[in-house]
Protein backbone atom coordinates (compact mmCIF):
# COMPACT_ATOMS: atom_id res chain seq x y z
CA UNK A 1 0.00 0.00 0.00
CA UNK A 2 1.03 3.11 -1.14
CA UNK A 3 -0.37 4.98 1.58
CA UNK A 4 -0.18 4.16 5.60
CA UNK A 5 -4.01 3.30 7.16
CA UNK A 6 -2.95 4.47 10.20
CA UNK A 7 -1.42 7.88 9.23
CA UNK A 8 -3.07 10.79 10.85
CA UNK A 9 -6.30 12.50 9.60
CA UNK A 10 -5.60 15.16 7.43
CA UNK A 11 -7.69 17.71 8.66
CA UNK A 12 -6.99 18.38 12.37
CA UNK A 13 -5.97 22.08 12.15
CA UNK A 14 -3.24 23.20 14.89
CA UNK A 15 -3.99 26.17 17.07
CA UNK A 16 -8.02 25.24 16.66
CA UNK A 17 -8.60 25.26 20.33
CA UNK A 18 -7.25 28.24 20.89
CA UNK A 19 -9.34 29.76 18.62
CA UNK A 20 -12.54 28.11 20.02
CA UNK A 21 -11.44 28.78 23.99
CA UNK A 22 -10.60 32.89 23.20
CA UNK A 23 -14.00 33.83 23.18
CA UNK A 24 -15.50 32.76 26.35
CA UNK A 25 -12.38 34.92 27.65
CA UNK A 26 -12.50 38.16 25.29
CA UNK A 27 -16.83 38.16 25.41
CA UNK A 28 -17.48 38.52 29.26
CA UNK A 29 -14.35 41.55 29.29
CA UNK A 30 -15.75 42.60 26.91
CA UNK A 31 -19.26 43.24 28.32
CA UNK A 32 -17.74 43.82 31.67
CA UNK A 33 -15.70 47.22 30.03
CA UNK A 34 -19.13 48.02 28.52
CA UNK A 35 -21.21 47.84 31.30
CA UNK A 36 -18.27 49.60 33.36
CA UNK A 37 -18.24 52.81 30.93
CA UNK A 38 -22.26 52.82 30.77
CA UNK A 39 -21.82 53.14 34.86
CA UNK A 40 -19.23 55.51 34.91
CA UNK A 41 -21.02 57.56 32.80
CA UNK A 42 -24.30 58.06 34.19
CA UNK A 43 -22.65 58.56 37.90
CA UNK A 44 -19.79 60.99 36.31
CA UNK A 45 -22.68 62.85 34.06
CA UNK A 46 -25.62 63.22 35.85
CA UNK A 47 -27.94 61.91 32.98
CA UNK A 48 -31.37 61.75 34.09
CA UNK A 49 -32.69 58.26 34.79
CA UNK A 50 -35.48 58.54 31.89
CA UNK A 51 -32.78 58.69 29.25
CA UNK A 52 -29.90 56.39 30.53
CA UNK A 53 -30.51 54.20 33.48
CA UNK A 54 -27.79 52.97 35.48
CA UNK A 55 -26.68 49.55 34.54
CA UNK A 56 -27.80 48.36 38.34
CA UNK A 57 -30.97 49.74 37.89
CA UNK A 58 -31.96 48.14 34.91
CA UNK A 59 -30.33 44.67 36.02
CA UNK A 60 -32.65 44.82 38.86
CA UNK A 61 -35.73 45.73 36.57
CA UNK A 62 -34.90 42.72 34.44
CA UNK A 63 -35.02 40.77 37.89
CA UNK A 64 -37.92 42.22 38.79
CA UNK A 65 -39.61 40.93 35.57
CA UNK A 66 -38.44 37.53 35.81
CA UNK A 67 -40.22 36.76 39.24
CA UNK A 68 -43.35 38.94 37.49
CA UNK A 69 -46.66 36.50 35.85
CA UNK A 70 -47.29 39.01 33.93
CA UNK A 71 -43.90 39.91 32.09
CA UNK A 72 -43.69 36.06 31.71
CA UNK A 73 -46.87 36.03 30.34
CA UNK A 74 -45.61 38.56 27.45
CA UNK A 75 -42.34 37.04 27.16
CA UNK A 76 -44.02 33.69 26.30
CA UNK A 77 -46.81 35.28 24.18
CA UNK A 78 -43.51 36.67 21.50
CA UNK A 79 -41.99 33.29 21.97
CA UNK A 80 -45.28 31.21 20.64
CA UNK A 81 -45.74 34.23 18.26
CA UNK A 82 -41.97 34.23 16.68
CA UNK A 83 -41.96 29.74 16.59
CA UNK A 84 -45.52 29.51 14.98
CA UNK A 85 -44.45 31.94 12.39
CA UNK A 86 -41.04 30.39 12.07
CA UNK A 87 -42.42 27.22 11.80
CA UNK A 88 -44.66 27.58 8.90
CA UNK A 89 -42.17 29.64 7.29
CA UNK A 90 -39.59 26.72 7.92
CA UNK A 91 -42.50 24.26 6.35
CA UNK A 92 -43.71 26.67 3.46
CA UNK A 93 -40.16 27.93 2.71
CA UNK A 94 -38.69 24.99 2.51
CA UNK A 95 -41.52 22.64 0.38
CA UNK A 96 -41.85 26.04 -2.08
CA UNK A 97 -38.14 26.33 -2.55
CA UNK A 98 -37.43 22.52 -3.73
CA UNK A 99 -40.54 22.44 -5.72
CA UNK A 100 -39.20 26.19 -7.60
CA UNK A 101 -35.61 24.52 -8.01
CA UNK A 102 -36.93 21.54 -9.87
CA UNK A 103 -39.89 22.87 -11.51
CA UNK A 104 -38.36 25.37 -14.06
CA UNK A 105 -42.08 26.50 -15.27
CA UNK A 106 -42.79 27.21 -11.86
CA UNK A 107 -39.96 28.84 -11.02
CA UNK A 108 -39.75 31.27 -14.23
CA UNK A 109 -43.63 31.89 -13.17
CA UNK A 110 -43.02 32.99 -9.63
CA UNK A 111 -39.71 34.30 -9.67
CA UNK A 112 -40.84 37.78 -10.44
CA UNK A 113 -43.17 37.55 -7.16
CA UNK A 114 -40.60 36.36 -5.42
CA UNK A 115 -38.34 39.32 -6.46
CA UNK A 116 -41.15 41.67 -5.78
CA UNK A 117 -42.07 40.58 -2.38
CA UNK A 118 -38.43 40.48 -1.42
CA UNK A 119 -37.91 44.45 -2.32
CA UNK A 120 -41.11 45.32 -0.42
CA UNK A 121 -40.14 46.55 3.61
CA UNK A 122 -42.31 43.61 4.78
CA UNK A 123 -42.69 45.44 8.07
CA UNK A 124 -44.78 48.15 6.03
CA UNK A 125 -47.08 45.48 5.73
CA UNK A 126 -47.68 45.45 9.10
CA UNK A 127 -50.78 47.75 9.64
CA UNK A 128 -52.44 45.84 6.34
CA UNK A 129 -52.20 42.51 8.76
CA UNK A 130 -53.48 44.20 11.81
CA UNK A 131 -56.54 45.12 9.58
CA UNK A 132 -56.77 41.67 8.17
CA UNK A 133 -56.21 39.47 11.36
CA UNK A 134 -57.06 41.85 13.87
CA UNK A 135 -55.09 43.01 17.00
CA UNK A 136 -54.55 39.17 18.18
CA UNK A 137 -52.29 37.18 18.23
CA UNK A 138 -53.10 35.69 14.67
CA UNK A 139 -51.45 38.91 12.82
CA UNK A 140 -48.13 38.40 14.37
CA UNK A 141 -48.01 35.17 13.75
CA UNK A 142 -48.38 36.52 10.32
CA UNK A 143 -45.74 39.10 10.21
CA UNK A 144 -43.34 36.38 12.08
CA UNK A 145 -43.95 33.81 9.40
CA UNK A 146 -43.99 36.24 6.70
CA UNK A 147 -40.42 37.94 7.60
CA UNK A 148 -38.67 34.37 8.16
CA UNK A 149 -40.40 32.90 4.76
CA UNK A 150 -37.95 34.34 2.11
CA UNK A 151 -34.67 33.18 3.66
CA UNK A 152 -35.50 30.18 4.03
CA UNK A 153 -37.20 29.98 0.38
CA UNK A 154 -33.96 31.35 -0.93
CA UNK A 155 -31.36 29.41 0.76
CA UNK A 156 -34.02 26.02 0.16
CA UNK A 157 -33.86 27.13 -3.80
CA UNK A 158 -29.95 27.68 -3.57
CA UNK A 159 -29.48 24.90 -1.87
CA UNK A 160 -31.35 22.21 -4.16
CA UNK A 161 -29.42 24.25 -7.48
CA UNK A 162 -26.10 24.04 -6.02
CA UNK A 163 -26.51 20.10 -5.95
CA UNK A 164 -23.00 18.58 -7.59
CA UNK A 165 -23.88 17.24 -11.06
CA UNK A 166 -20.69 14.77 -10.43
CA UNK A 167 -22.87 13.55 -7.35
CA UNK A 168 -25.90 13.58 -9.92
CA UNK A 169 -23.97 11.29 -12.25
CA UNK A 170 -23.26 8.92 -9.68
CA UNK A 171 -27.00 8.56 -8.44
CA UNK A 172 -28.39 8.43 -12.20
CA UNK A 173 -25.55 4.95 -12.98
CA UNK A 174 -26.71 4.00 -9.86
CA UNK A 175 -29.87 3.81 -11.65
CA UNK A 176 -31.23 5.21 -8.25
CA UNK A 177 -35.03 6.45 -8.35
CA UNK A 178 -36.43 10.15 -8.03
CA UNK A 179 -37.24 9.31 -4.39
CA UNK A 180 -33.67 7.65 -3.27
CA UNK A 181 -32.10 10.80 -5.18
CA UNK A 182 -34.31 13.36 -3.26
CA UNK A 183 -33.59 11.25 0.01
CA UNK A 184 -29.85 10.48 -0.41
CA UNK A 185 -28.78 13.41 -2.47
CA UNK A 186 -31.09 16.34 -2.83
CA UNK A 187 -31.81 16.47 1.19
CA UNK A 188 -28.58 16.35 2.64
CA UNK A 189 -26.96 18.54 0.12
CA UNK A 190 -29.38 21.25 0.73
CA UNK A 191 -29.22 20.64 3.89
CA UNK A 192 -26.86 22.92 5.06
CA UNK A 193 -28.13 26.04 2.59
CA UNK A 194 -31.78 25.19 4.43
CA UNK A 195 -30.44 25.58 7.99
CA UNK A 196 -28.37 28.65 7.44
CA UNK A 197 -31.53 29.75 6.05
CA UNK A 198 -33.09 28.93 9.51
CA UNK A 199 -30.79 30.74 10.91
CA UNK A 200 -31.50 33.94 9.29
CA UNK A 201 -35.53 33.49 9.37
CA UNK A 202 -35.62 32.48 13.54
CA UNK A 203 -34.28 35.69 13.77
CA UNK A 204 -36.19 37.88 11.49
CA UNK A 205 -39.03 35.99 12.91
CA UNK A 206 -38.50 37.74 16.40
CA UNK A 207 -38.18 40.90 14.93
CA UNK A 208 -41.60 40.45 13.20
CA UNK A 209 -43.34 39.84 15.99
CA UNK A 210 -42.13 42.28 18.26
CA UNK A 211 -43.37 44.38 15.54
CA UNK A 212 -46.29 43.43 14.97
CA UNK A 213 -46.60 43.90 18.80
CA UNK A 214 -45.18 47.28 18.77
CA UNK A 215 -48.60 48.03 16.37
CA UNK A 216 -51.35 46.34 17.76
CA UNK A 217 -52.39 44.55 20.44
CA UNK A 218 -51.90 44.29 23.94
CA UNK A 219 -49.07 41.31 24.74
CA UNK A 220 -45.83 40.51 23.99
CA UNK A 221 -42.71 42.19 24.72
CA UNK A 222 -43.25 44.44 21.65
CA UNK A 223 -46.25 45.66 23.56
CA UNK A 224 -44.22 45.97 26.91
CA UNK A 225 -42.00 47.84 25.49
CA UNK A 226 -44.18 50.68 23.97
CA UNK A 227 -45.67 50.80 26.78
CA UNK A 228 -42.74 51.02 29.15
CA UNK A 229 -41.96 54.10 26.68
CA UNK A 230 -45.51 55.73 26.78
CA UNK A 231 -44.85 55.68 30.62
CA UNK A 232 -41.46 57.48 30.26
CA UNK A 233 -40.28 53.70 32.45
CA UNK A 234 -36.88 53.77 30.72
CA UNK A 235 -35.08 51.08 32.68
CA UNK A 236 -38.22 48.74 31.74
CA UNK A 237 -37.57 49.60 28.20
CA UNK A 238 -33.81 48.36 28.93
CA UNK A 239 -35.19 45.33 30.87
CA UNK A 240 -37.71 44.28 27.92
CA UNK A 241 -34.24 44.72 25.53
CA UNK A 242 -32.56 42.42 27.48
CA UNK A 243 -35.24 39.67 27.80
CA UNK A 244 -35.30 40.09 23.85
CA UNK A 245 -31.84 39.46 23.05
CA UNK A 246 -31.87 36.34 25.37
CA UNK A 247 -34.62 34.87 23.32
CA UNK A 248 -32.59 36.42 20.31
CA UNK A 249 -29.76 34.06 21.79
CA UNK A 250 -31.64 31.12 22.36
CA UNK A 251 -33.08 30.29 19.21
CA UNK A 252 -30.27 31.03 17.32
CA UNK A 253 -27.71 28.66 19.44
CA UNK A 254 -30.66 26.48 18.89
CA UNK A 255 -30.39 26.59 15.31
CA UNK A 256 -26.65 26.18 15.70
CA UNK A 257 -27.50 23.14 17.84
CA UNK A 258 -29.81 21.69 15.44
CA UNK A 259 -26.93 22.04 12.46
CA UNK A 260 -24.16 20.24 14.86
CA UNK A 261 -26.96 17.56 15.05
CA UNK A 262 -28.06 17.13 11.37
CA UNK A 263 -24.41 18.46 9.31
CA UNK A 264 -21.63 17.41 11.49
CA UNK A 265 -19.80 16.49 8.00
CA UNK A 266 -20.25 20.36 7.17
CA UNK A 267 -17.41 22.93 7.92
CA UNK A 268 -20.33 25.17 9.45
CA UNK A 269 -21.39 22.33 11.32
CA UNK A 270 -18.36 20.71 12.72
CA UNK A 271 -17.63 20.28 16.43
CA UNK A 272 -14.31 21.34 17.76
CA UNK A 273 -12.43 18.42 18.90
CA UNK B 1 -5.76 -11.65 -22.93
CA UNK B 2 -7.85 -14.60 -25.31
CA UNK B 3 -9.72 -11.92 -27.17
CA UNK B 4 -12.36 -15.11 -28.75
CA UNK B 5 -14.00 -16.64 -25.35
CA UNK B 6 -17.00 -16.51 -24.64
CA UNK B 7 -19.64 -13.45 -25.67
CA UNK B 8 -17.89 -9.92 -25.66
CA UNK B 9 -18.35 -7.65 -22.59
CA UNK B 10 -19.27 -4.78 -24.45
CA UNK B 11 -20.44 -4.53 -28.06
CA UNK B 12 -20.68 -0.72 -30.24
CA UNK B 13 -22.53 -0.94 -33.10
CA UNK B 14 -22.21 2.37 -34.92
CA UNK B 15 -23.12 4.52 -32.09
CA UNK B 16 -23.08 8.35 -32.60
CA UNK B 17 -23.46 11.41 -30.68
CA UNK B 18 -24.98 14.61 -31.54
CA UNK B 19 -25.38 17.64 -29.15
CA UNK B 20 -26.48 20.94 -29.46
CA UNK B 21 -29.16 22.70 -30.91
CA UNK B 22 -30.54 21.99 -34.40
CA UNK B 23 -29.02 25.31 -35.95
CA UNK B 24 -26.02 24.70 -34.54
CA UNK B 25 -25.32 20.61 -33.75
CA UNK B 26 -22.23 19.12 -32.70
CA UNK B 27 -20.77 16.13 -33.48
CA UNK B 28 -19.61 14.81 -30.72
CA UNK B 29 -18.82 10.96 -31.81
CA UNK B 30 -18.98 9.80 -35.97
CA UNK B 31 -20.47 6.04 -36.03
CA UNK B 32 -18.00 4.04 -33.87
CA UNK B 33 -18.26 -0.07 -33.85
CA UNK B 34 -16.26 -1.52 -30.81
CA UNK B 35 -16.03 -4.71 -29.30
CA UNK B 36 -14.82 -4.81 -26.03
CA UNK B 37 -13.76 -8.50 -24.72
CA UNK B 38 -14.39 -10.19 -21.05
CA UNK B 39 -11.96 -9.77 -19.33
CA UNK B 40 -10.35 -7.15 -21.01
CA UNK B 41 -8.19 -3.64 -19.73
CA UNK B 42 -9.43 -1.21 -22.61
CA UNK B 43 -7.76 2.32 -22.80
CA UNK B 44 -9.40 5.37 -24.73
CA UNK B 45 -6.91 7.66 -25.42
CA UNK B 46 -7.06 11.01 -27.45
CA UNK B 47 -6.81 14.71 -27.00
CA UNK B 48 -9.14 16.42 -25.64
CA UNK B 49 -12.43 17.41 -27.81
CA UNK B 50 -12.05 13.52 -29.16
CA UNK B 51 -15.40 12.40 -27.44
CA UNK B 52 -13.43 9.76 -25.43
CA UNK B 53 -14.94 10.47 -22.56
CA UNK B 54 -19.00 10.63 -24.31
CA UNK B 55 -17.74 7.33 -25.99
CA UNK B 56 -17.45 6.15 -21.62
CA UNK B 57 -20.80 7.62 -20.58
CA UNK B 58 -22.64 6.16 -23.38
CA UNK B 59 -21.14 3.58 -22.36
CA UNK B 60 -22.32 3.94 -18.68
CA UNK B 61 -25.44 4.73 -19.50
CA UNK B 62 -25.35 8.28 -18.32
CA UNK B 63 -25.78 9.48 -22.04
CA UNK B 64 -28.20 7.87 -24.65
CA UNK B 65 -26.39 7.59 -27.81
CA UNK B 66 -28.20 9.37 -30.68
CA UNK B 67 -27.94 6.51 -33.03
CA UNK B 68 -26.70 3.14 -32.93
CA UNK B 69 -26.69 0.07 -30.48
CA UNK B 70 -24.73 -0.66 -27.36
CA UNK B 71 -25.14 -4.37 -25.90
CA UNK B 72 -23.32 -4.88 -22.33
CA UNK B 73 -22.73 -8.73 -21.58
CA UNK B 74 -25.07 -9.87 -24.23
CA UNK B 75 -28.05 -7.26 -22.86
CA UNK B 76 -28.89 -4.40 -24.45
CA UNK B 77 -28.14 -1.07 -21.96
CA UNK B 78 -30.92 0.56 -23.75
CA UNK B 79 -34.54 -0.22 -25.02
CA UNK B 80 -37.12 2.28 -26.30
CA UNK B 81 -35.47 5.14 -24.76
CA UNK B 82 -35.31 3.60 -21.37
CA UNK B 83 -32.26 2.37 -19.93
CA UNK B 84 -32.16 -1.33 -18.58
CA UNK B 85 -31.42 -1.62 -14.91
CA UNK B 86 -30.40 -5.45 -15.20
CA UNK B 87 -28.06 -4.05 -17.54
CA UNK B 88 -26.94 -1.26 -15.59
CA UNK B 89 -25.83 -3.90 -12.41
CA UNK B 90 -23.27 -4.88 -14.72
CA UNK B 91 -21.74 -1.49 -14.81
CA UNK B 92 -19.54 0.28 -12.12
CA UNK B 93 -17.96 3.84 -12.77
CA UNK B 94 -15.69 5.93 -11.49
CA UNK B 95 -15.04 9.51 -12.54
CA UNK B 96 -11.91 11.98 -12.30
CA UNK B 97 -13.50 13.06 -8.74
CA UNK B 98 -14.00 10.93 -6.52
CA UNK B 99 -17.67 12.27 -5.50
CA UNK B 100 -18.10 10.76 -2.49
CA UNK B 101 -20.75 12.13 -0.78
CA UNK B 102 -19.45 14.55 2.00
CA UNK B 103 -22.40 14.02 4.50
CA UNK B 104 -21.77 9.93 4.45
CA UNK B 105 -18.68 8.35 6.01
CA UNK B 106 -16.63 6.40 4.14
CA UNK B 107 -18.02 3.01 4.88
CA UNK B 108 -21.76 4.47 4.01
CA UNK B 109 -20.32 6.15 1.09
CA UNK B 110 -18.52 2.95 -0.27
CA UNK B 111 -22.28 0.94 1.05
CA UNK B 112 -24.11 3.56 -1.01
CA UNK B 113 -24.88 1.49 -3.81
CA UNK B 114 -25.90 -1.66 -1.55
CA UNK B 115 -28.01 0.94 0.11
CA UNK B 116 -29.83 2.22 -2.68
CA UNK B 117 -30.41 -1.94 -3.50
CA UNK B 118 -31.92 -2.41 -0.70
CA UNK B 119 -29.08 -5.01 1.18
CA UNK B 120 -29.05 -5.13 4.74
CA UNK B 121 -26.93 -3.04 7.18
CA UNK B 122 -25.03 -5.59 8.71
CA UNK B 123 -24.18 -7.16 5.27
CA UNK B 124 -23.79 -3.45 3.94
CA UNK B 125 -21.04 -3.06 6.61
CA UNK B 126 -19.14 -6.73 5.78
CA UNK B 127 -18.75 -5.65 2.42
CA UNK B 128 -17.86 -2.02 2.79
CA UNK B 129 -15.00 -3.40 5.02
CA UNK B 130 -13.81 -6.58 2.68
CA UNK B 131 -13.48 -3.34 -0.20
CA UNK B 132 -11.77 -1.20 2.22
CA UNK B 133 -9.27 -3.50 2.99
CA UNK B 134 -9.12 -4.83 -0.95
CA UNK B 135 -8.74 -1.16 -1.88
CA UNK B 136 -6.00 -0.47 1.23
CA UNK B 137 -7.98 2.33 3.10
CA UNK B 138 -9.08 -0.19 6.15
CA UNK B 139 -8.99 1.95 9.72
CA UNK B 140 -11.02 4.87 7.92
CA UNK B 141 -13.91 3.63 7.93
CA UNK B 142 -15.48 6.07 10.18
CA UNK B 143 -13.92 9.36 8.11
CA UNK B 144 -15.75 12.04 6.72
CA UNK B 145 -14.39 12.11 3.02
CA UNK B 146 -12.76 15.36 3.63
CA UNK B 147 -10.20 13.95 5.97
CA UNK B 148 -8.71 11.79 3.17
CA UNK B 149 -6.31 12.83 0.91
CA UNK B 150 -7.20 13.00 -3.12
CA UNK B 151 -5.64 9.42 -3.77
CA UNK B 152 -7.74 7.90 -0.86
CA UNK B 153 -10.81 9.05 -1.97
CA UNK B 154 -10.42 7.81 -5.53
CA UNK B 155 -9.84 4.31 -3.61
CA UNK B 156 -12.96 4.68 -1.90
CA UNK B 157 -14.70 5.58 -4.83
CA UNK B 158 -13.11 2.36 -6.47
CA UNK B 159 -14.98 0.28 -3.83
CA UNK B 160 -17.91 2.00 -4.25
CA UNK B 161 -18.08 0.64 -7.75
CA UNK B 162 -16.58 -2.31 -6.79
CA UNK B 163 -19.45 -3.19 -4.28
CA UNK B 164 -22.53 -3.96 -6.24
CA UNK B 165 -19.75 -6.65 -7.65
CA UNK B 166 -20.39 -5.44 -11.96
CA UNK B 167 -18.47 -7.55 -14.48
CA UNK B 168 -17.68 -3.84 -16.39
CA UNK B 169 -15.87 -1.00 -14.29
CA UNK B 170 -16.06 2.39 -16.59
CA UNK B 171 -13.08 4.99 -15.49
CA UNK B 172 -12.85 8.68 -16.29
CA UNK B 173 -9.77 9.81 -16.23
CA UNK B 174 -9.82 8.42 -12.70
CA UNK B 175 -6.16 9.33 -11.29
CA UNK B 176 -5.77 13.26 -13.85
CA UNK B 177 -6.36 15.03 -10.49
CA UNK B 178 -3.88 13.39 -8.64
CA UNK B 179 -0.09 13.99 -8.27
CA UNK B 180 2.67 11.69 -10.37
CA UNK B 181 3.82 9.87 -7.36
CA UNK B 182 0.26 9.04 -6.04
CA UNK B 183 -0.65 8.35 -9.86
CA UNK B 184 2.17 5.63 -10.84
CA UNK B 185 0.62 4.04 -6.99
CA UNK B 186 -2.92 3.93 -7.98
CA UNK B 187 -1.77 2.48 -11.67
CA UNK B 188 0.08 -0.40 -10.03
CA UNK B 189 -3.07 -0.88 -7.55
CA UNK B 190 -5.62 -0.40 -10.27
CA UNK B 191 -3.60 -3.17 -11.87
CA UNK B 192 -3.65 -5.44 -8.82
CA UNK B 193 -7.20 -5.11 -8.51
CA UNK B 194 -7.72 -6.01 -12.46
CA UNK B 195 -5.49 -9.48 -11.54
CA UNK B 196 -7.13 -10.38 -8.79
CA UNK B 197 -10.69 -9.61 -9.19
CA UNK B 198 -11.04 -10.29 -12.93
CA UNK B 199 -12.98 -7.51 -14.24
CA UNK B 200 -12.92 -6.13 -17.65
CA UNK B 201 -12.07 -2.45 -17.74
CA UNK B 202 -12.51 0.34 -19.68
CA UNK B 203 -10.59 3.48 -18.32
CA UNK B 204 -10.34 6.88 -20.19
CA UNK B 205 -6.93 8.76 -19.94
CA UNK B 206 -5.03 11.58 -21.73
CA UNK B 207 -1.84 10.22 -20.18
CA UNK B 208 -0.18 8.33 -23.02
CA UNK B 209 2.67 6.56 -20.15
CA UNK B 210 -0.89 5.55 -17.92
CA UNK B 211 -2.28 3.87 -21.35
CA UNK B 212 0.46 2.02 -22.07
CA UNK B 213 1.55 0.82 -18.75
CA UNK B 214 -2.30 0.12 -18.18
CA UNK B 215 -3.91 -1.31 -21.11
CA UNK B 216 -4.01 -4.62 -23.01
CA UNK B 217 -5.08 -2.26 -25.92
CA UNK B 218 -5.33 1.22 -26.63
CA UNK B 219 -8.38 2.89 -28.62
CA UNK B 220 -6.77 6.23 -29.85
CA UNK B 221 -9.16 8.73 -30.81
CA UNK B 222 -8.80 11.72 -33.00
CA UNK B 223 -11.48 15.03 -32.55
CA UNK B 224 -13.91 17.05 -34.67
CA UNK B 225 -15.99 14.55 -35.21
CA UNK B 226 -14.84 12.26 -32.33
CA UNK B 227 -13.73 8.99 -34.16
CA UNK B 228 -11.18 5.44 -33.59
CA UNK B 229 -8.46 6.95 -35.11
CA UNK B 230 -6.47 3.54 -34.40
CA UNK B 231 -6.63 0.70 -32.06
CA UNK B 232 -3.26 -0.85 -30.78
CA UNK B 233 -2.19 -3.89 -28.94
CA UNK B 234 -0.12 -3.66 -25.75
CA UNK B 235 1.30 -6.97 -25.49
CA UNK B 236 3.43 -7.00 -22.17
CA UNK B 237 2.83 -9.76 -19.61
CA UNK B 238 1.40 -9.06 -16.31
CA UNK B 239 2.21 -8.12 -13.85
CA UNK B 240 3.86 -4.98 -14.89
CA UNK B 241 6.19 -2.96 -12.68
CA UNK B 242 7.28 0.52 -13.42
CA UNK B 243 10.60 -0.23 -14.72
CA UNK B 244 8.65 -1.44 -17.99
CA UNK B 245 8.49 2.58 -18.62
CA UNK B 246 11.74 2.38 -19.41
CA UNK B 247 12.02 -0.24 -21.44
CA UNK B 248 12.62 -0.06 -25.28
CA UNK B 249 9.71 -1.71 -26.18
CA UNK B 250 7.10 0.78 -23.95
CA UNK B 251 8.99 3.43 -25.58
CA UNK B 252 8.56 2.72 -29.33
CA UNK B 253 4.81 2.59 -28.32
CA UNK B 254 4.81 5.82 -26.67
CA UNK B 255 6.58 7.67 -29.20
CA UNK B 256 3.92 5.96 -31.90
CA UNK B 257 1.44 6.94 -29.97
CA UNK B 258 3.10 10.62 -29.13
CA UNK B 259 3.78 10.97 -32.65
CA UNK B 260 0.24 10.39 -34.21
CA UNK B 261 -1.63 12.23 -31.38
CA UNK B 262 0.57 15.47 -32.69
CA UNK B 263 -0.76 14.53 -36.29
CA UNK B 264 -4.63 14.35 -35.26
CA UNK B 265 -4.71 17.06 -31.94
Amino acid sequence: MAEKANEPPVMKAAGFKRETILPWITTPLLLALLVTVWSVYVRSSGVSPFILPAPGAVFDEWLGMLQSRRAWGHTGMTIYATLTGFFWAALIGVFLGVAIARIRWLELTLNPFIVATQVIPKVALVPLFIVWFGFGITSKVIVAGVLAFFPVLTNTVLGVKSIDEGHRDVMTSLNATRWQVFRRLELPSALPYILTGFEVGIVLAIIGAIVGEYLGGNTGLGHLLIQSMNAFETSLMFAVLIQMSLIGFAFYFAIGALKRLLIPWHATGAQPR
Amino acid sequence: MSMASGSPGIALGGIEKWYGTRDEPVHALAPTDLTVADGELLVLLGPSGCGKTTLLRMIGGLIEPTAGSMSIMGRDLWRSGQRQSETLADLGMVFQDANLFPWLTIEDNIALPLELKGVGKAERRERAHALMRLVGIAGFERRWPRELSGGMRQRAAIARALSYDPKILLMDEPFGALDAMTRDAMNLELQRLFMETAKTIVLVTHSIAEAVFLADRIVLLSPRPGRIDRIVDVPFARPRDLTLQASPEFQEIALSLRARLAEIG
